[in-house]
């Protein structure tokens, strides 16, 4: 018998598209601004969200934190310690969150009250590009001791990416970290993404960083014409 | 090694859609990946095997249509394709530009199956990100 073709062309990924999809729209009509962090491990995600929950809930915003690990909740941990409330997923292998395991891990927050959401992901700078978690910013980050030319090993990332942050600044001259060539090979993968640097150790440029959120939650904001704490 | 999870996916929509034609088995996957969607093609191959098995597909040919990257140039008004994904720039005059049109494509296109009607077909999803006919490429 000859066999018959069925054209069906539907998103491989569709069940966690539309997911991430109606996560997006319930974000949105509660005016939580949801950011997710990617970047390789050890590039300093949670040592920045720690000062960030911190310097945010100090301008009177609620925020909240879903960290994902493959094992342990060391992060969640640390994350608490800002006051702000976190929960841990654990994916126990898999390299990456998926959109359900955010959902999983929603239940019992008061939506209307919280101003920012911040997903940490998986350290990971290939899989996580992948899989849309219904968030309104997408930040990669990568760390001066990792290299300038990371950009151009993991394009698929970076160009996935809203923004980008230099980590660790303050380690910058000891790895002899060329900055200028790390924003081009940003550029050159993400032309004209917005490129911000920070030291969570020293402070160096996350007040900046701090300033880019609340711009961004801002534009967010009278984007739903909905009343909230100025920066 | 998201590809696991890729594939589950996969197999998912895959089986669906046959359910819903009545196939019986299904011989042939067809895909398609752009350059861009992070995928790596031996892993899904053999990812692709271990999870088919007990299901509809197994033994299922998976065929990979790599999509390359094209990206619009607002000074050229035209759509090229990229040189190099490490480069974001018009092939043609050089600009940089961000302006995606091809390349983050993580599809499945078709099916090959035994069974069911000829008549009863799958209606085609709507494809948001999917470009509407393009311009040709440039030289």
């Amino acid at each position: 018998m000859k066999p018959r073709i069925l054209q069906v062309r539907t998103q491989i990924l569709k069940k966690n598209d539309e997911l991430a999809r109606a996560m997006r729209e319930a974000f949105v009509a509660a005016g939580v601004y949801v950011v997710n962090l990617v970047s390789s491990p050890g590039t300093g995600k949670t040592r920045l969200l720690q000062t960030t929950l911190r310097r945010l809930r100090s301008r009177g915003y609620d925020v909240a934190a879903i960290v994902g690990d493959l094992e342990t909740d060391n992060d969640a941990r640390r994350l608490a310690e800002s006051g702000a409330p976190v929960r841990q997923i654990q994916t126990h292998g898999c390299c990456h969150l998926e959109a359900d395991m955010v959902r999983d891990h929603l239940a019992g927050w008061d939506w209307e009250a919280l101003d920012f959401l911040f997903v940490e992901n998986i350290g990971n700078l290939v899989c996580p590009a992948s899989w849309d978690l219904g968030e309104s910013l997408r930040i990669a980050l990568l760390s001066v001791t990792e290299g300038e030319d990371k950009p151009l090993k993991y394009p698929g990332l970076f160009n996935t990416a809203d923004a980008a942050i230099l980590t660790k600044l303050d380690l910058a001259e000891p790895c002899e970290f060329d900055r200028v060539a790390a924003r081009a090979n940003i550029d050159s993968v993400r032309p004209g993404m917005p490129v911000l640097e920070t030291s969570a150790k020293t402070g160096e440029g996350v007040e900046e960083w701090i300033e880019f959120l609340c711009g961004r939650r801002d534009q967010f904001v009278r984007s739903l014409k909905k009343s909230a704490p100025s920066c | 090694m998201h590809e696991l999870s890729i594939a589950q996916h996969l197999v998912e929509i895959a089986t669906e859609a046959a359910r819903d034609a009545g196939a019986r088995r299904v011989t042939r996957v067809g895909i398609r990946v752009g350059e861009l969607s992070c995928v790596h093609r031996e892993a899904l191959e053999f990812c692709f095997d271990i999870v088919t098995k007990g299901t509809l597909l197994e033994g299922a040919e998976l065929t990979i249509e790599e999509i390359p990257v094209e990206v619009y140039c607002p000074s050229c008004d035209r759509v090229s394709r990229l040189e190099s994904i490490q480069r974001f720039r018009c092939a043609r005059c050089g600009q940089a530009t961000a302006d995606i049109r091809r390349g983050r494509e993580l599809e499945l296109d078709s099916l090959e199956v035994d069974g069911g009607e000829e008549s009863v077909g799958v209606t085609p999803d709507s494809l948001d990100d999917r470009p509407v006919q393009l311009p040709a490429e440039s030289s």
